[in-house]
């Protein structure tokens, strides 16, 4: 540095610093077209996996249009490809939510489900079952539309409690603290009154299953996914800023609370739908970006992507342990995620640098 | 740049921080910033950076408007992100990035990262630096901005003797170099007067002396503002060098 004083001011020498940022886009490009290719595996197993045998080879060749066998194409197409599918995107959704949460609140233990979005969700879900007769429409219909209109709600109360001290990252964590043991007990006493069968539907949603996706709750889902993700995207910078903190961000010229607002309304919309339509999921949320962030860091250009693509892997190889486990019968997800969640949470922060929180 | 601060407040709930405060600094100059924990220098230089709310007239080159190239380092070097050096000081520019990093972007960052001898650090973690380490890439990252108003709030305060002066050189180097308007905030009374071209002694939210280092860094204003005997000489080049002695008794 010495010498560099003595110099006149240093001269740009950008193909050291341009080389480098190649060879770490370059490096980070690998990890994602690797989990992609992760992914396509991930789900040609998930369609092969189920009651009736198929081998991976059938599915590709029900998939490229030469099955020969009706009953093959059948299964494929009517039966697990939207389950599988649905498993990708609600897998991506929460990931991307979960990722946002945990920039926007600076907090490796942020996620919908730590921070009462899914509870809120599953609360919604829980009144129209109990309440489901004195209902206009009919429960198909109201089950996600209130789980989703819940997940809005809890998102919202988060917010408002996190304003009373300007929105600050520590706030919106205890809001949403509060609201999980609200929604919690809030269930729980709705379980507590509810009919023996309301019950086992409470206790079934609540699980979680990917057993009732169609083609149509997979097109709502993916329209959700493609509307948010260029929102995110344009923030990219912003969101990379904004873990420097609020002042540094704003010293950046970051509209921090505008931009956490904007983040909540999409997290609001990712969970919403994914819950809704599968039930509450755990851990995919929490563990995804813990996984993309070991791989590729929190420049959120790839940090979004990767949350997204690992969160579809994980709820996609969980929809193969659910089929797989106990032979002759599908476990449900949510139950799946939070098992095999656990350790890998735990083996995952013990191995992760102490540098990146 | 010419900065003119005029009847500035700033409170915070029922605290008021400044109080009716009035300064100017002008281009190809570093105005110091000194005064006791608490009595408001963060808070000024915040109010400059328009990041907390004021009354009062703050204007540049005449005009309310502030520029778009504000370069603002702030106290805080305490970040934990999984964000390489290269990316922290790419931040500077944020202004001015697309999801694709242009040329430009990256020459400017090759720029002051060799300027500040951080280029064997540009591919480390934030997380894997010390903390002199890190404050010397927070300023990479208020210079990437090519700012014509640079504001550093203590950015000496993690760095070792032989650092503190190569990073004011440095400052004091661009400052002149670039016509830039620098308002920096430090604690070293000797820095100070070694380093700027005038000095705002801040006490409990008011101006306390102004001017150039030599007419304001005094035995009385030591004792007087910081509550310091201290003896001090003029040194060659008739600035003054302190010698803090004991804590005066209140």
């Amino acid at each position: 540095m010495t010498d560099v004083l003595l110099a006149p001011l240093a001269q740009p020498r950008a193909e050291g610093i341009a080389a480098l940022h190649g060879a770490i886009a370059r490096r980070r490009a690998m990890v994602l077209l690797a989990g992609s290719l992760g992914l396509v595996a991930s789900l040609v197993l998930d369609v092969a996996t189920g009651p009736a045998f198929l081998s991976p080879a059938d599915v590709v060749r029900s998939l490229a249009g030469m099955a020969g066998e009706r009953s093959v194409d059948a299964i494929v197409w009517s039966i697990r490809l939207p389950v599988a599918f649905v498993a990708l995107v609600v897998g991506a959704a929460l990931g991307l939510s979960g990722a946002i949460m945990q920039t926007i609140l600076n907090n490796p233990l942020a996620s919908s489900y730590t921070l009462g979005v899914s509870a809120g969700a599953g609360f919604g879900a829980a009144l129209v079952i109990v309440i489901g007769v004195a209902l206009p429409v009919p429960e198909a219909y109201a089950v996600p539309v209130m789980a989703f209109l819940f997940a809005g709600l809890a998102c919202a109360g988060v917010y408002a409690i996190g304003q009373t001290r300007d929105a600050s990252p520590e706030m919106l964590v205890l809001g949403g603290i509060a609201l999980l043991f609200l929604f919690q007990a809030l269930l729980s006493l709705l379980q507590f009154v509810a009919s023996p069968e309301a019950l086992q539907q409470i206790v079934f949603w609540l699980f979680g299953s990917l057993q009732k996706a169609t083609w149509g709750k997979l097109a709502i889902i993916l329209l959700v996914l493609v509307a948010c993700v260029p929102c995110l995207m344009r923030d990219a910078w912003r969101l990379t800023a904004l873990k420097l903190g609020d002042e540094r961000a704003r010293g950046l010229g970051v509209d921090v609370r505008r931009l956490r607002l904007r983040c909540f309304a999409l997290v609001s919309a990712l969970t919403g739908v994914a819950v809704a339509f599968v039930g509450t999921i755990g851990f995919i949320g929490l563990v995804a970006p813990h996984v993309a962030r070991m791989l590729v860091g929190e420049d959120q250009r790839s940090f979004l992507p990767a949350s997204a693509l690992f969160g579809a892997l994980l709820l996609s190889l969980a929809s193969i342990a659910s089929k797989t486990v106990l032979p002759g019968a599908i476990v449900p997800i949510g139950i799946v995620t939070s098992l095999v969640g656990v350790p890998f949470f735990v083996w995952l922060t013990v191995s992760c640098r102490r540098a990146f929180w | 740049m010419k900065v003119a601060i005029s009847q500035l407040a700033v409170r915070y709930g029922a605290t008021q921080v400044i109080d009716g405060l009035d300064l100017s600094a002008g281009p190809g100059e570093i105005l110091a910033i000194l005064g006791p924990n608490g009595s408001g220098k963060s808070s000024l230089v915040k109010a400059v950076a328009g990041l907390v709310p004021h009354a009062g007239s703050i204007t540049f080159d005449g005009e309310a408007r502030r520029p778009g190239r504000i370069g603002y380092m702030p106290q805080d070097i305490g970040a934990r992100a999984a964000l390489t050096v290269l990316e922290t000081v790419l931040l500077g520019r944020l202004g001015r990035l697309g999801l694709r990093v242009g040329e430009a972007d990256l020459a400017a960052v090759d720029a002051v990262l060799t300027e500040l001898g951080l280029h064997r650090l540009a591919a480390r973690y934030l997380g894997e630096l010390s903390g002199g380490q890190r404050q010397l890439v927070f300023l990479a990252q208020a210079l990437a901005a090519e700012p014509r108003l640079l504001m550093l709030d203590e950015p000496i305060s993690a760095l070792d003797v032989r650092h503190q002066l190569e990073v004011l050189e440095i400052v004091r180097r661009l400052t002149v170099a670039r016509r830039l308007t620098t308002l920096v905030v430090l604690h070293d009374l000797n820095m100070a007067a070694r380093f700027a071209d005038a000095v705002a002694v801040i006490r409990n939210g008011r101006l306390a002396r102004f001017g150039a280092p030599a007419d304001v860094i005094d035995e009385a204003m030591l004792a007087q503002v910081f509550g310091v005997e201290a003896s001090v000489a003029l040194a060659g080049d008739g600035r003054p060098n302190v010698t803090p002695l004991r804590a005066s008794r209140h």
